[in-house]
């Protein structure tokens, strides 16, 4: 077995070491009636090769989204990834090394943990940044939690325009905690205005940028009206590419931000892992969940780095810390880190901006389709469209001629009848010309 | 500041600045071209104020992060004998399996009828994890093992809730990780700590005698955290079912035992799965992890959304609580779960299939014995043998030697290795958590051997300054982790505006 270095030579050298005749001895606080002799009821060892067959068999059954036209969003979105960030997160020293404990051999890590956290900080508008959640959805339900701890009130409205694995994940983290969560209806169609759900009570309200039927929203106003309360404002971004365009929900007035990252770096992978970004103001910072990089010295009054604030955290807080997060997406946040290193401010606003443009192109081609209805108002690289009947069917049409349409809202809203023709479209700079018309032309004929 | 060079490297180990000290403004390591934004729907909103990010060319920038990478200690480089956290070998074809396109770029909302394949790994790693712990049910959503353990005591939760009466306490032996007792609380019980009896295993007595119709669960790792099988699982877990509560089992250990022992037979409700420990998925210095949950039937119909089920060849998602999934739990986190990391696994489970499965635990178990009996004379073992497959030893052979556990840990640093786990388990003074994993040729495991016999020697006979001016060597010595703190640095900011002025 190519990956268990002991001989049979060397495990009996060992046991005659040990002053054991069998490596059952070892094993002899294992109950007796525990204790199995055979194998496991699964197939043999086998070489790279048959594994290699066996795993390619089944990817061959997946259509890559990439393999032809797609548009799909919905909380993850397909961007084109510079060939040198998966070459760099594959270095031996990045992947295959532990949480930083040791801060004098994993000063790399944690640099780009605390270059990370600038990044994450800059990109959201906001004073601060953890060095990342385990995903988009997570990173919410633990801003709703470190809302409650700090405005000690447990009531958090949720916007109808969030994205329903965040809702889900919000409530189901929270059924059995303190917090009180009131889910507003999606908003269809109507604006939303939460400031009537505000109370002295209130936690926070939880609103998402672009929403996730893609719209953007100014929420400084929601933001004061919070203020005025008391509540925090808590800010969703699923779509972190739109920040390179888009107002950031720091100069909106957010309390705290709960993003998903992947855009950047990570890629689809049928989602996960992904990587949760989470910002803040830095008075709050004790009451922040997960790990944190700090900059520090040395004995000899080098700079250096380490984790921090370690107080707040389980391994030393056990059940009065502010989270039980240990591992966090360490590889997918350096991924996120030289991505967004290699775009840079030029780089991040010409990304953000040809994914604005490749949307509005494409409004513009299916507004002209018999039948479609293009959703009003702002958006960045996703809109919603209205069919004439239900949008999961048109997608299935579609898809069997290998074209992946959008997300219909039905995937994430089967509950909702008035959402059922509903489609949401997602363009990125890796749609080309080609690929709307293909869109074009099969709705054009799947509808007709 | 003590530097023996002009520019700080010294040969190969080359200091390198903050991204943000190498700005070059307006460059890009990525050509885009200038969008045509004359047409724009931002409805106004759009960002004005410069985001703050520098611009580097792509080759900066591969430097810079090569040259951040040469500061790591890795698995691939060494052994990293890190208790409870099983640092073993990370196949590469695992790499190149999760990167095929029908895995990387397959999108989590397709269609099923697109995604048929995803859906089949997910179900076939259910079924082997299923085999692997002799329970009839695998949640695979959550995202790390803390995740898992949220999804666990939430199932349990919502299994006494239905039956009317949530309950209150939740025992958690004292030697348990953190994210027990933080879980435990999450979920809105009361931690009732367990002491240990003086061989190492929670104390049966104590656990009955805390029992009660208000116990909701008990949470034990199996193997312990001290590194001992808790060979009174059978009667704990018996204990726990005779006040209807239920058993979950941190399976953070469960590299010791693969193959061998199946949870299920321990009469385990719900236990979690680290795939980045037992099953290799890389640790990637703090993540992504990936912490499915196995479950009894009498939690199986509480398990989180979404689940895969097969009717037929096809496979489908079930992704609301209705019908089959009315009693879900709900959902933990957006989308499926770590893909990513379950195409990992399932080739590093293939590649080793029941035999090497079962090899696993075996090599790791007869390593840590080997060098529990090799060093038993040097340093000091904490409890008599056999250990399972990490061995803990304790401060006892420095006392009086002026040198700390953590002096020996920095030490070890300079003569090329990562220290073990230290001062975890808590209920061990200056404890060593020490995990060898499978992957160790005998070889290396005497090289280690050799290394930690003569540091304690070197500590016992006064050689003192060896210990306490460690690390010499490393990239960095000891860093004040104290001032860092007290006064929190969590990010860069730019130079103050009266320095830009005069520029």
């Amino acid at each position: 077995m190519r990956y268990l270095p002991l001989s049979p030579d060397d495990r009996s050298q060992m046991l005659g070491a040990i002053g054991v005749p069998s490596v059952d001895d070892l094993f002899k606080d294992v109950p007796q009636s525990a204790r199995r002799d055979g194998l496991l009821d699964l197939p043999m060892h086998q070489g790279e090769l048959e594994v290699e067959r066996a795993m390619s068999a089944m990817a061959a059954r997946n259509r890559p989204a990439g393999a032809g036209p797609s548009f799909l969003g919905g909380g993850a979105y397909r961007h084109h990834i510079p060939a040198s960030v998966d070459h760099l997160i594959q270095r031996s020293e990045f992947m295959t090394s532990y949480t930083p404990y040791q801060p004098e051999i994993s000063q790399g890590t944690l640099q780009f943990l605390f270059e990370f956290q600038t990044q994450v900080a800059m990109l959201t508008g906001m004073e601060i940044a953890n060095a990342s959640m385990y995903e988009g959805a997570t990173a919410c339900a633990e801003a709703v939690m470190m809302a409650g701890r700090l405005t000690r009130r447990d009531r958090a409205v949720l916007s109808g325009g969030l994205h329903p694995h965040y809702g889900s994940t919000v409530r189901t983290t929270s059924q059995f905690g303190a917090m009180d969560v009131v889910s507003k209806d999606p908003s269809w169609g109507v604006g939303e205005d939460l400031s009537a759900d505000l109370d002295d009570q209130t936690a926070c309200v939880v609103v998402q940028n672009p929403d996730v039927f893609g719209r953007l929203h100014d929420y400084s106003s929601l933001a004061a009206a919070c203020h005025e309360v008391g509540a925090l404002l808590v800010v969703a971004v699923t779509e972190v590419v739109s920040l390179g365009a888009v107002k950031s929900p720091g100069e909106m007035g957010a309390d705290i931000v709960a993003a998903e990252g992947q855009s950047l770096g990570v890629g689809l992978s049928f989602g996960g892992p992904y990587v949760g970004l989470m910002a803040a103001h830095k008075k709050h910072v004790r009451q922040m969940p997960g790990r944190l990089c700090g900059e520090a010295v040395d004995v000899d009054g080098r700079r250096s780095y380490v984790l921090t604030l370690s107080t707040r955290e389980q391994h030393i807080r056990r059940e009065k810390a502010t989270s039980n997060i240990c591992t966090n997406a360490g590889l997918c946040a350096l991924a996120f880190g030289i991505h967004v290193a290699l775009l840079g401010e030029v780089g991040m606003r010409r990304l953000a901006g040809l994914n604005h443009a490749a949307a509005v192109d494409l409004a513009d081609r299916l507004v002209m389709v018999p039948g479609v209805t293009v959703a009003d108002g702002a958006f960045f690289n996703e809109f919603a469209v209205t069919l004439p009947g239900p949008a999961a069917d048109v997608v299935q049409t579609l898809a069997d001629r290998d074209i992946l349409a959008g997300v219909p809202a039905s995937r994430l809203f089967p509950d909702r009848d008035d959402l059922a023709n509903v489609l949401l479209v997602a363009a990125t700079e890796t749609n080309t010309s080609g690929e709307m018309d293909a869109l074009v032309a099969g709705l054009s004929e799947v509808l007709s | 500041m003590k530097l023996d060079t002009f520019t700080g490297h010294k040969g190969l180990a080359l200091e390198e600045p903050l991204l943000f000290d190498l700005d070059g403004r307006d460059r890009s390591g990525v050509d885009l071209l200038e969008p045509d934004l004359s047409n724009n729907r931002l409805g106004g909103l759009e960002r004005t104020a410069p985001i703050g990010l520098p611009g580097l060319s792509e080759p900066e920038v591969v430097r810079h992060f090569v040259r951040l990478s040469q500061k790591n200690y890795s698995i691939d480089g060494n052994l990293y004998p890190l208790g409870s956290c099983t640092m073993k070998h990370n196949p590469r074809v695992n790499e190149k399996i999760a990167r095929m396109p029908g895995f990387s770029d397959a999108h989590p909302l397709q269609p099923e009828s697109t995604v048929q394949g995803a859906l089949q790994v997910l179900d076939t790693l259910g079924l082997w994890l299923r085999t692997i712990t002799g329970m009839p049910a695998v949640a695979l959503s959550p995202a790390a093992g803390a995740h898992g353990e949220l999804c666990g005591l939430m199932a349990i939760r919502a299994a006494h809730t239905a039956k009317g009466d949530p309950r209150v306490r939740v025992l958690v032996p004292e030697s348990a990780h953190g994210t027990n007792p933080a879980t435990a609380n999450l979920c809105g019980y009361k931690v009732d700590p367990v002491p240990g009896n003086d061989r190492g295993r929670i104390d049966l007595n104590a656990v009955k005698a805390k029992l009660g119709d208000d116990v909701a669960a008990i949470m034990l790792t199996n193997p312990n955290t001290l590194g001992l099988f808790e060979d009174e699982v059978l009667e704990v877990a018996e204990a726990i079912h005779s006040v209807g509560g239920y058993f979950y089992c941190d399976g953070a250990n469960l590299n010791a035992i693969v193959g061998r022992v199946r949870p299920g037979d321990l009469g385990v409700d719900a236990m979690h799965i680290n795939l980045h420990k037992t099953f290799s998925t890389p640790h990637g210095g703090g993540g992504p992890g990936s912490g499915p949950v196995a479950f009894s039937k009498a939690l199986a119909p509480f398990a989180p959304l979404p689940q895969v089920v097969k009717d037929g060849d096809r496979f489908r998602l079930i992704e609301e609580k209705t019908g089959e999934a009315e009693n879900s739990i709900g959902r933990l986190r957006s989308f499926h779960g770590q893909m990513g990391m379950f195409t990992r696994a399932l080739a590093y489970m293939m590649s080793h299939g029941a035999d090497g499965l079962r090899q696993i635990s075996e090599d790791a178990v007869l390593s840590a014995n080997y060098l529990l009996s090799e060093l038993q004379e040097d340093l000091s073992v904490a409890y008599p043998a056999p250990c399972m497959h990490e061995v803990l030893f304790d401060d006892k052979f420095l006392e009086g030697t002026g040198v700390t556990t953590l002096d020996f840990a920095k030490a070890m640093i300079d003569e090329g290795y990562h220290p073990m786990t230290v001062y975890f388990p808590l209920v061990v003074q200056g404890a060593m958590l020490t995990e060898p994993t499978e992957s160790e040729s005998k070889a290396s495991l005497d090289n280690f051997i050799f290394t930690l016999k003569s540091l304690a020697e070197k500590a016992k006979s006064g050689d003192v300054e060896r210990f306490t001016e460690a690390p010499r060597w490393a990239p960095r010595r000891r860093v004040d982790e104290t001032a860092a703190a007290r006064n929190p640095v969590l990010r860069w900011v730019p130079p103050s505006p009266v320095a830009d002025a005069v520029e």
